[in-house]
């Protein structure tokens, strides 16, 4: 389930940068490179927190003044 | 070198006093680290590439374009600036922090004393507002775009409509609402956040490079130099160097290293050599991100609002990644500010002091200058906290060499640090004076002050404590 989901996450990473590479060279529209960064932006949110969250410990939380 | 000590008796103080009153907000962060608590890098390039991408990345690029620096002196500046930055997180903060094993807060306290560390915290609070505010006006210009929100221009002071004041108090409202109900979940979001962040970053600049003429990698550094990083300034704008742009990079999170702030993160770290891993958040955040943003406001033919360049390079994504760098950036700052503010009233609830917080810093936000000013801003933030840095430093490597005692409020058991209290206005005293008599900007001023704040209390302990330097001039 871990595997599948850092998948989603990097396929969202995918959408969001790769698309741009394309409009710069030419091969797609800026409407779609928008569109497709909207649906990595979706990706990511869906799946990177359960991955992300569960693994990582902070050095500091709470922050002092 | 200086070894942790146990705390030395308590002042005696009543159980209301000022010092309890801080005590009580730390009281579970008052030990040095321990062993088993110690953190690996992976943690550190993790937090500092989070925290060095955030909403104010939006605007510090556009804001370089608009002073005119030249495409080569970008480059250079950013390039040594946060060289400069990194060496001194990895030589001046870490080095302290993994031999204290201490946060700010605690090792301060023993060298200033709980009463002088109590102004420290309300200047530190106030700072953290406008800090957050700023957040919140760059939030704004993004929720405002799908209103048809007239966003403030590159020398506006105060706001332009009364939409822009109620969508600041709207944004305002929300994360304020959001602190007090969950500080820690936006933190986790703001982490979450960061890698995607970063692509977004680099995505809206590529996807508009076409519109400035860059039809291939080699046409980028004529257009990065012809277009976007010209060398001339907007107008009613002072023309930025290669200077201006190394000493802003390496300066602005003066608070932070040669402030000693971040010996509250690094006092984790198993080696003072993580200091170095703050380079990630530095190319990454304050190289790639600010050159990405700065392509972006040429693209926007010189606006310099963070929502309406992201949304050209990087449409709805764009606009949401204004609000959510800026929320997850604004959301602990808020909780850092109520954090220092609850010392004036510990008896308040923390939701009302988080509160009391999102209410100024919601008003700040309604100026826009807060937000086009935000290089002075950050400068000035910097510069006010650095003193009690060079006064950590001072104590923890000077002192000792001179036959000075170390943390001498806390074993004298005073309230009130005298030296450090002096160090500190006379240091920011000295900096008004050069940039009064001649002419000094501020984003230089940072490093004369240092090297003022480390003499002068260097000085001011000698005279505090002549009988032990006596015996000490003996010796040698």
């Amino acid at each position: 389930m871990r595997t599948l989901l850092k998948l989603i996450s990097f396929a969202g990473l995918g959408l969001t940068v790769i698309p741009s590479f394309l409009v710069f060279a030419g091969r797609i529209a800026w409407g779609t490179h928008a569109a497709l960064m909207l649906v990595g932006m979706v990706l990511w949110f869906a799946s990177a927190p359960f991955w992300m969250l569960g693994h990582r410990s902070h050095p500091t939380t709470p922050p002092a003044p | 070198m200086s070894t942790i000590q146990p705390r030395a008796a308590a002042a005696p103080v009543s159980p209301q006093s000022l010092a309890d009153r801080l005590d009580a907000i730390n009281e579970f962060d008052r030990e040095p680290v321990t062993p088993d608590r110690l953190q690996g890098p992976g943690s550190f390039i993790g937090l500092y590439a989070g925290e060095h991408l955030a909403g104010t990345e939006f605007v510090i690029g556009p804001l370089f374009v608009a002073h005119g620096v030249a495409a080569a002196d970008l480059v250079l500046g950013l390039l040594v600036g946060n060289l400069l930055a990194v060496l001194s997180w990895a030589f001046i903060t870490a080095p302290i922090a993994t031999r204290t094993r201490l946060n700010l807060y605690w090792h301060l306290r023993k060298i200033t004393g709980p009463n002088l560390l109590f102004v420290y915290n309300i200047v530190n609070a106030l700072m953290f507002c406008f800090l957050a505010g700023s957040m919140i006006s760059v939030a704004a210009t993004a929720v405002g775009l799908p209103l048809g929100l007239a966003m403030p221009k590159l020398n506006d002071v105060y706001p332009n409509s009364v939409g822009w004041v109620l969508v600041v108090f709207l944004v305002g409202t929300t994360v304020t609402a959001l602190a007090i109900l969950g500080f820690e979940k936006i933190a986790a979001a703001g982490q979450v956040a960061s890698p995607w962040m970063f692509m977004v970053f680099v995505a809206a600049a590529v996807a508009v490079l076409p519109r400035l003429g860059v039809t291939s990698v080699g046409d980028f550094w004529r257009v990065a130099s012809e277009r976007i990083w010209t060398g001339a300034p907007a107008h009613g704008v002072a023309k930025f160097s290669f200077w201006h742009i190394m000493f802003f990079a390496w300066f602005c999170n003066m608070a932070m290293h040669i402030g000693m702030a971040d010996m509250t993160v690094l006092r984790y770290a198993k080696r003072w050599q993580y200091g170095f891993l703050s380079g990630c958040g530095m190319y990454l955040g304050h190289f790639v991100a600010w050159i990405a943003s700065g392509v972006l406001c040429a693209a926007a033919l010189g606006d310099v609002a963070p929502g309406p360049i992201a949304y050209l390079g990087a449409g709805v994504t764009g606009a949401a990644t204004v609000v959510i760098a800026s929320w997850t950036t604004a959301n602990p700052t808020l909780y850092r500010a109520g954090m220092a503010l609850q010392t004036i009233s510990p008896n308040w609830k923390r939701w009302k002091v988080t509160l009391a917080a999102g209410a100024v810093t919601t008003a700040a936000a309604i100026f826009p200058a807060l937000m086009m000013r935000l290089l002075d801003f950050v400068a000035l933030y910097g510069l006010i906290l650095m003193p009690m840095g060079a006064v950590i430093f001072a104590d923890f490597w000077l002192l000792p060499k001179l036959g000075l005692r170390q943390r001498y409020a806390e074993w004298k058991s005073l309230l009130f640090s005298w030296p450090a209290a002096l160090t500190w206005v006379m240091t920011l005293v000295a900096c008004w004076a050069i940039n009064a008599m001649w002419g000094l900007e501020i984003f230089f001023l940072g490093l004369p002050g240092w090297f003022i704040a480390t003499v002068l209390y260097v000085g001011l302990s000698a005279i505090q404590q002549p009988a032990r330097l006596q015996p000490a001039r003996a010796e040698a």
